[in-house]
């Protein structure tokens, strides 16, 4: 790990400004992915800001009948809270889908949604690749692929993101909330916070670097069954091969969104709108532009599969 | 959707809440500040973090790389706690901080001011072991005995949110308090990798000391 200088922010806004006036500084919440790619020196912070104490840490009703999140909200705190389990159990779902009972207790709600990528590649310094250093080149797409992503890569890039929550928090049109150093604030709708790679895989988000998120907030419940489906290669912490997201309506309508097939979470107004006709209708749409290599090829099959297992599901 | 500096310092004091001498300082101010002092090359920042580990008041000078596992093991020589992976996917590391269980490999010392960590020192002794330690023993629940002390803590942490109706990926209905089960110990436990593979007595004592029949 490289050496840094560390403050504890007082303020959200004043968490920014710091970060702006410092080139090499960046925020710290939980840690459980920045630390882990710091001692890696993936990144290599000169100064940590650690939002630790602002006060982010509440889940509230909104005054629309929905609730915001706060940035600072653990994982663990989010899949147990009432309203959650009631009202957005495909958050709670994909929340206890991930990670272990160890880093739920530490990651947070922002953090989950900037974790960056586990394709391996990004994590081999002695190997090429364009995500951790612009311009070095994709090891992943002539390499061991079975993990990456099928569809929304690029010639530059076949990451997927990893996140269970964020699947879920697409499939509910959840938006972030942001405050920037000089005090503006922005909603992010969730569809648009992801980036797909193109030519510039290293820039991950929508978000400036001074950029703080300080709540998620999500939209009054959704009506119908919520499922979360993560399918992987062993039962209980590992990451997705392929995860679904759905909202299912009893007429057999609804909202899906999928996880681990690309590089943020993947879902289409074409699928959403043919759902009712079934996993094969809705998976045509969602993997339309499909490019898969030959290791993760079976990703696109694993995918309609999940989703009929969901749509059963829901039927059951 | 962007909203207005004016929206923003509203919700800012409303957000800051206690800390009302920071939110006092507004953003302008503070982006005109100049950066905090930088240390020069060669020179490694340092801090001074003021916890109780076990019970125990303690203050360390610290490189503030220092995570809580090296702070533990090699600052305060408290090595049951063990360094596995150091990357947060083996569990061999795990102590409770504020009585939650968490990867003390991936979090820094400097992050715990005045936490109160608990690691297998702070959980019993030889002569005065807890519940589950004397589960362990009496279940044969480890082989080389290296992932033990996480295994421990885990499970200390792991039942408290049992107790406290956390749910799991197993549990079936989330609006009803989890039932205790080995299913549900499984699953709350796959954070901890035990290479020897003594899983089936871990979940044996662990459910002993719960009252799971398994």
């Amino acid at each position: 790990m490289k050496p840094f200088s560390y403050e504890r922010a007082l303020s959200p806004a004043e968490a920014a400004a710091s970060v702006a006036r410092d080139p090499g500084a960046k925020f710290i919440a939980g840690g459980t992915n920045l630390l882990d790619l710091m001692k890696l020196q993936i990144e290599a912070p000169a100064h940590l800001v650690d939002v630790n104490g602002l006060a982010l840490d509440k889940i509230e009703a909104t005054p629309d009948g929905g609730l915001r999140i706060g940035a600072l909200v653990r994982n663990t705190a989010l899949a147990a809270d009432e309203r959650v389990r009631r009202d957005y159990a495909v958050l709670a779902r994909a929340l206890l889908a991930g990670a272990s009972g160890q880093l739920r207790n530490k990651a947070t709600t922002a953090g989950n949604l900037l974790q960056r990528t586990r394709c391996p590649y990004f994590y081999d310094t002695d190997q090429p690749c364009n995500k951790r250093q612009p311009g070095s080149g994709c090891s992943a797409i002539d390499g061991f692929s079975r993990q990456l992503a099928v569809v929304g890569g690029s010639q530059a890039c076949i990451a997927t993101h990893p996140s269970d929550m964020a699947v879920a928090m697409r499939v509910l049109d959840a938006n972030v909330e942001t405050v920037r150093s000089d005090g503006r604030t922005r909603v992010i709708a969730i569809a648009d916070f992801h980036r797909l790679p193109g030519d510039t895989p290293h820039i991950d988000t929508a978000l400036a670097r001074d950029e703080l998120i300080t709540a998620v907030t999500l939209p009054r419940p959704p009506a119908g069954t919520h499922i979360y489906r993560k399918v992987r290669d062993r039962s209980s912490y590992a990451f997705a091969l392929v995860s679904v997201a759905a909202i299912v309506q009893r007429d057999g309508t609804g909202r899906v969104a999928l996880g681990g097939v690309a590089p943020k979470p993947w879902r289409d107004p074409a699928a959403d709108a043919a759902l009712r006709e079934g996993a094969k209708a809705a998976t045509t749409h969602l993997m339309a532009q499909a490019r898969p290599t030959h290791d993760n090829a079976f990703k696109v099959a694993l995918a309609e599969r999940t989703i009929a297992a969901a749509l059963a599901q829901a039927r059951s | 959707m962007d909203g207005s500096e004016l929206s923003l310092s509203r919700r800012d004091l409303l957000i800051a809440g206690a800390a009302s001498a920071a939110a006092a300082a507004g953003p302008a101010e503070a982006a005109t500040r100049p950066p905090a002092p930088r240390p020069q090359a060669g020179d490694v920042p340092r801090s001074r973090v003021s916890l109780e580990v076990n019970g125990t008041a303690r203050s360390l000078e610290i490189d503030n790389r220092t995570t809580l596992l090296d702070a533990l093991r090699e600052h305060l020589h408290l090595t049951g706690t063990k360094k596995g992976c150091d990357h947060g996917q083996c569990g061999a590391c795990t102590v409770l901080v504020n009585g939650e269980r968490i990867n003390a490999c991936l979090t820094l010392l400097l992050m715990h001011e005045g936490a109160k960590v608990t690691t297998i020192e702070g959980l019993g002794t030889p002569a005065r072991m807890h519940p589950l330690q004397a589960a362990f023993v009496k279940h044969d629940g480890y082989q080389c005995g290296y992932c033990t002390p996480g295994q421990i803590c885990s499970a200390v942490g792991a039942l408290d949110e049992l107790r406290r109706g956390v749910p799991s990926h197993v549990t079936t209905d989330l609006g009803a308090p989890p039932p205790l089960s080995a299913e549900e110990l499984r699953e709350r436990m796959s954070g901890n990798l035990c290479r020897c593979g003594a899983y089936s007595n871990i979940v044996d004592a662990v459910s002993e000391v719960e009252g799971i029949r398994t």
